[in-house]
């Protein structure tokens, strides 16, 4: 029986000539990530695990981003645990303040994930580097340490949903309509246990951004993975963000799928998912019908959409404009690298003087954790991942998920809006 | 493995961020983690939940966000086993991990009730409903599965070498 994509990665890091769906593997992991909030817990583990040195410290990475720069005394307390770690462990890739950036965003452009990769991250939004064709994904803290001291995890074999891409997005469309449509019609356990493999022409029309975005929140729709096929855009990529060779896996001929979709790019609208499950989707259309929902808050930023695209793409929609009166605006570009060359590229200037303001980065308001947090009965529309109750703060705020273009466009206007209202 | 305790009742896409707010994660203590435990979604439960209590809930429970503070803080709160028609990956693994007890059922989550008294014989899948007299069989977990949580979770099993 022909196996995936995600199968062929999983059996060549098994040492296995093939799996199949349901079976149980150790798997050699090419890289194990933690961060602020996940690894102090995975350390205690891992020093209960009696294990004095990582297996290896150049495949254990640690990126301070939850709550930092600190947030408070317990956060400083969380990253000082990090970071006398891995200065003991003499861990290569530790980023802290300066160097960090939001993990998910960071590690892709630090070259840190090639193509064919086996990855494990305490972050559930580790699935992100499914786009350039890694077999990734989220997991606990005890497997964090479990990696850290043994170089593999247990995983079940996933099986598998298509979907196959074709057609174009239209402009001011971004991979963000894509997922949260395809959340939509799936649902929020609609890929549960499974991979989410992303074949077809329709991916040359995807920047790595949009496919970034896009398997960022396969863990929103349940999935263990979400996964690209790898075209000349993921090597270019992966040629010019890493010094390793990538190792390219394609799914066989004869491979078993649980389901394919079929998505035509060209049929993708504006997107948003109310609260408080990202599979409640509306398309602007629908929210054109509906009484105008005013916000007080937009964030822009996060793993999801933190990237250069997304600031370019927000910062093109707010040029010489104002942001509403009452609108707090918030941009966090998601790295370091993303920060200096949106300020080279005059959009953090665009921001400023529209009234938004610009934040180092840090995942911060997106889990709720600093940086933009909600009063009661406020609204926010988000360009993040999760709109849970109280994710971004009171438990009777609300969260609009939403592209960076809608975002943009709801923060001139004050309610949820299409970037097409105000060009 | 059996257990016995009193029914506390949810609903389905119970997520993490209701489990054990993000505000909350500037530390990794399991009794403060407790403290706030389900406290977005329930701010009854911490005063209620007794030593030994059963959650029952419906599809996808857990989902969301990779912290292990989720089940940490359940397990913390006394809660002896968790019943949910379905788990969201990250938190089905990070159970077995640290050691607390969970079982996949459908049918037992939806015939039982807020209150319920339950009986459970995790070695031969055997959930007893004292309050209604029922029985629910629920699946064993597959061996290797069963290692891990034979051997108290995944820290012990690579300290005692059975996973290596």
């Amino acid at each position: 029986m022909g196996m995936t994509m995600t199968q062929k990665i999983l059996a060549a890091h098994a040492g296995l000539d093939s799996v199949e769906a349901g079976q149980l593997i150790l798997v050699n992991l090419d890289l194990v990530l933690g961060n602020d909030i996940t690894s102090p817990v995975a350390i205690k583990a891992f020093q209960n695990m009696g294990k004095k040195e990582v297996f290896d410290k150049q495949k254990v990475t640690m990126v301070m981003d939850h709550f930092a720069p600190n947030k408070d005394i317990k956060a400083a307390q969380q990253c000082m645990m990090c970071r006398d770690f891995c200065d003991i462990q003499d861990i290569t890739n530790f980023y802290d303040v300066g160097e960090m950036g939001i993990e998910h965003a960071l590690l892709p452009e630090k070259g840190l994930v090639v193509s064919g990769d086996a990855v494990i991250g305490a972050d559930s939004h580790t699935c992100t580097y499914g786009a350039l064709g890694a077999f990734s994904t989220g997991v606990g803290s005890t497997d964090m340490a479990c990696g850290m001291a043994i170089g593999k995890a247990w995983f079940k074999v996933p099986s598998a949903i298509k979907f196959v891409l074709k057609g174009k997005l239209h402009p001011y469309i971004s991979g963000k309509d894509v997922i949260l449509h395809i959340i939509g019609m799936i649902g929020v356990d609609g890929a549960l246990y499974k991979s989410m493999e992303f074949v077809g022409d329709g991916l040359a029309s995807l920047s790595m951004a949009d496919r970034l975005c896009m398997a960022n929140m396969a863990i929103e729709a349940g999935a263990k993975n979400g996964i690209f096929a790898v075209d000349e855009i993921t090597k270019a990529y992966v040629k010019e963000h890493s010094n390793r060779e990538p190792v390219v896996y394609e799914a066989d001929a004869d491979a078993v799928y649980e389901k394919v979709y079929e998505i035509d790019l060209s049929e993708i609208q504006h997107t948003v998912a109310f609260p408080h499950l990202p599979e409640n989707t509306h398309t602007m259309e629908e929210i054109r019908n509906m009484d105008e929902i005013k916000i007080q808050q937009v964030v822009i930023g996060s793993c999801t959409n933190g990237r250069l695209e997304d600031l370019k793409a927000a910062a093109e929609i707010m040029q010489g404009k104002k942001i509403a009166k009452h609108v707090r605006c918030i941009v966090i570009p998601a790295t370091q690298k993303i920060y200096l060359e949106a300020m080279e590229a005059g959009y953090l200037k665009t921001f400023i003087e529209c009234g938004a303001v610009v934040s180092t980065p840090t995942c911060g308001p997106c889990l709720g954790g600093y940086m933009g947090i909600l009063a009661e009965n406020e609204r926010a529309v988000a360009t993040t991942n999760r709109n849970f109750i109280g994710r971004m703060g009171h438990v009777d705020s609300e969260i609009y998920l939403a592209s960076p273009e809608v975002a943009a466009a709801s923060a001139i206007t004050g309610k949820i809006s299409a970037p097409e209202e105000v060009l | 493995m059996e257990m016995k305790g009193k029914v506390i009742k949810y609903g389905d896409n119970v997520d993490t961020d209701v489990i054990i707010p993000a505000r909350y994660l500037n530390t990794s203590d399991h009794k403060e983690l407790a403290s706030h435990c389900m406290e977005d979604l329930d701010k009854t439960f911490t005063q209620r939940v007794q030593d030994g209590d059963i959650m029952v809930a419906g599809w996808n429970f857990g989902c969301g966000s990779s912290r292990e503070h989720a089940p940490i803080a359940i397990k913390a709160s006394g809660i002896s086993l968790v019943i949910a028609k379905s788990f969201a990956r990250i938190f089905y693994r990070n159970s077995i991990n640290i050691g607390l007890a969970i079982v996949e059922s459908p049918e037992a989550a939806d015939a039982i009730s807020e209150g319920d008294v339950i009986s459970v014989d995790l070695n031969n899948g055997i959930l007893h409903n004292e309050t209604t007299d029922e029985d629910y069989q629920v699946e064993p977990f597959p061996a290797f599965i069963q290692t891990i949580i034979a051997n108290g979770g995944l820290v012990e099993s690579i300290k005692n070498g059975s996973i290596q």
